[in-house]
């Protein structure tokens, strides 16, 4: 994937606009005046922690329940005034697949075909060609509980596609899954968006916005707390962590003096850390290629490398200046999950 | 905080009303939906436990463990019982497999698929339609395989056909008014064990203090006028009425009562219920 894909598209027309919206239950404000816009044929990320709000969000914009006061459109329909209208045009991937676990795959989305208003033909058909795509052709006739975690989730966003929905929501995707069944959902998501579908995606995973989104919303306790293009929101969050581990522990200490000392592509101290490693922060491309440069210039022979991305905590701890707002009380599990 | 600026209003829109769903969409939503019910039997064919084996179990203990002595103070014999119980035997299917669905819509909640299904545009009674259309083809089964155990173990229909027809549909209508206590509480409790017990609390007096089993007559007086107004005595008085050409004027007044009331008072609840649950 190129760099130009995720650039912030704000020139496109608005797909999803949300203003002021606010959801409460309770005395939890599970929304508390939500502002966002997803353009036409992008992905927006929705970062946030447990309990800040991504479900109940998604909720809203589905018209599974209805917001207690501002503004929602969807495709052109108003969640709260047109709601079988909107429900035409989206899909929805939750947290924990949606589909009926007694009936086999392909039953599970003839089912769904139908209550969409399909023929029994198209129905049929549709089935059969998201089955195709969605790798899961082998399986059609078998029971849906009888799939593996990344079957199943591949079984609920072909679901979600029948209806070729215009958005859709992709609430905690990956929550769960194991790192290889992860790049394959990430892999259809990307897949879905290259035809044209506009995603709001909520995520927990600083990585998987970086993978699949070109803007960003992070909430936190029912607010926005930043929002914009990824590449803008993570130049300022600090960026990545370049971590090195020479292949002979000796060249430690001497390789993170060397730089140290001369702190090539820009002024960022190297630590040594007691697992091995020399990790660098890092804060632009060139920089990095410049210390990787060095790094070979010396003759260090190394281990492993690895690249990473700020954490969730940090994001949260360079844009609030404090950390992320852990679950606490027991009202996440009420907020996030139906009640 | 924040780095790009959203325009400050949500762009105006033109809002047409939402269209109403046609009745064929609704009839072919709901088609959709008994399918789905249906196949779950097909592929989980235990489900059908209840109503196969309930009747034949219950009539073979009534009849030859309590037939003998209750059918002496019928003035007849164990044969006498039979008459007497076997229709009241067919009310009794109304409840027992009425109470299947309330668990099986509780899973439903549970699993995340009503979501799915919320999330569409169909009309959301088509959910509970379905399922209640399932739960009767259920009661259709244990019904039929009462009659037929009812016929081995010597009870006499006497040319009562219709009766027994239309006390079969007596059944049904009793039963799917029934279904919507269910379908509440199904919507409302934590799990399918709650629901389970709830039914039971609900259903063992509802069904033992009542004329199903045993004549009235010799019960204490409040338990006796309990069972004059409880809604299982009608509907075992109006289908033994109707199967054995009894008078039935009583036990069918107190049933189609309780039927309207009942469909009138939690159909609306468990409908908003449903469609409020979030």
């Amino acid at each position: 994937m190129t760099r130009t894909d995720k650039n912030p598209e704000s020139g496109r027309p608005v797909a999803v606009s949300v203003r002021g919206l606010v959801k409460h239950f309770g005395e939890t404000k599970a929304l508390d005046g939500v502002d966002l816009d997803v353009h036409e044929g992008t992905v927006l990320g929705v970062l946030g922690p447990n309990g800040a709000g991504k479900t109940t969000l998604v909720r809203c914009l589905s018209t599974l329940i209805t917001p207690d006061a501002g503004q929602a459109v969807v495709a052109g329909y108003d969640v709260v005034r047109q709601p079988r209208q909107l429900r035409r045009v989206i899909g929805l991937t939750g947290q924990y697949a949606s589909v009926d676990e007694k009936l086999s795959g392909r039953e599970n989305l003839y089912l769904i075909g139908r209550l969409l208003d399909l023929s029994r033909k198209e129905a049929r058909s549709r089935a059969d060609a998201l089955l195709e795509r969605f790798s899961l052709t082998d399986a059609a006739t078998r029971p849906a509980r009888t799939y593996s975690g990344g079957m199943r989730r591949r079984l609920d966003l072909a679901a979600s596609m029948i209806g070729r929905p215009h958005v859709l929501y992709l609430d905690e995707p990956t929550t769960g899954l194991d790192p290889r069944t992860r790049n394959e959902v990430w892999a259809e998501v990307t897949h879905m968006v290259r035809e044209g579908v506009t995603v709001l995606l909520t995520t927990q995973y600083m990585e998987e916005a970086e993978q699949l989104a070109s803007e960003l919303t992070v909430i936190d306790r029912g607010r926005v707390i930043a929002n914009g293009g990824i590449d803008e929101l993570k130049a300022k969050v600090g960026g990545r962590t370049l971590r090195i581990r020479p292949a002979d522990p000796l060249q430690l200490h001497p390789l993170a003096q060397a730089l140290e000392q001369h702190r090539p592509g820009g002024p960022v101290p190297a630590v040594p850390t007691e697992s091995g490693e020399v990790l660098v922060p890092i804060v632009s491309d060139d920089q990095l290629t410049a210390v990787v440069a060095e790094v070979t210039a010396r003759g260090v022979t190394i281990g492993s490398i690895s690249v990473e991305l700020p954490s969730l905590d940090e994001v949260f701890l360079s844009l609030t200046g404090e950390k992320a707002s852990a679950p606490q009380q027991a009202a996440p599990e009420l907020e996030e999950v139906a009640v | 905080m924040s780095t790009a600026t959203l325009s400050p209003t949500a762009p105006t829109i033109t809002i047409e009303a939402d269209p109403k769903i046609s009745l064929r969409g609704h009839i072919r939503h709901t088609g959709a939906l008994i399918r789905r019910n249906l196949l779950w039997i097909k592929q989980d064919p235990e489900s059908m436990m209840d109503a196969v084996l309930m009747p034949v179990i219950f009539t073979l203990l009534f009849v030859y463990v309590f037939g003998g002595s209750i059918g002496q103070a019928l003035g007849g014999g164990q044969s006498a019982y039979v008459q007497y119980v076997i229709p009241g035997m067919v009310a009794m299917m109304s409840m027992n497999i009425a109470q299947g669905v309330g668990t099986g819509f509780n899973e439903d909640f549970n699993k995340g698929i009503m979501d799915r299904f919320r999330s569409l545009p169909i009309g959301r009674g088509s959910v509970l339609v379905a399922k209640i259309s399932v739960e009767l083809v259920r009661l259709l089964v244990a019904v039929t395989i009462q009659m037929v155990v009812a016929l081995l173990v010597g009870f006499d229909i006497n040319g009562h056909w219709l009766g027994l027809l239309a006390a079969v549909g007596l059944t049904a209508l009793f039963g799917s008014a029934i279904m919507w206590i269910f379908l509440v509480l199904g919507v409302t409790m934590k799990n399918a064990q709650s629901v389970q017990a709830m039914g039971f609390l609900v259903m063992m007096p509802l069904q033992f203090g009542s004329s199903i089993f045993a004549p009235t007559n010799s019960m204490p007086g409040w338990l006796e006028s309990f069972t004059k107004y409880n809604p299982m005595s009608g509907l075992a008085d109006a289908s033994r009425g109707l199967m054995t050409g009894g008078p039935i004027a009583h036990g069918l007044t107190v049933t189609l009562a309780w039927t309207i009331g009942l469909t009138l008072a939690m159909a609306p609840v468990a409908i908003r219920k449903f469609t409020r649950k979030a």
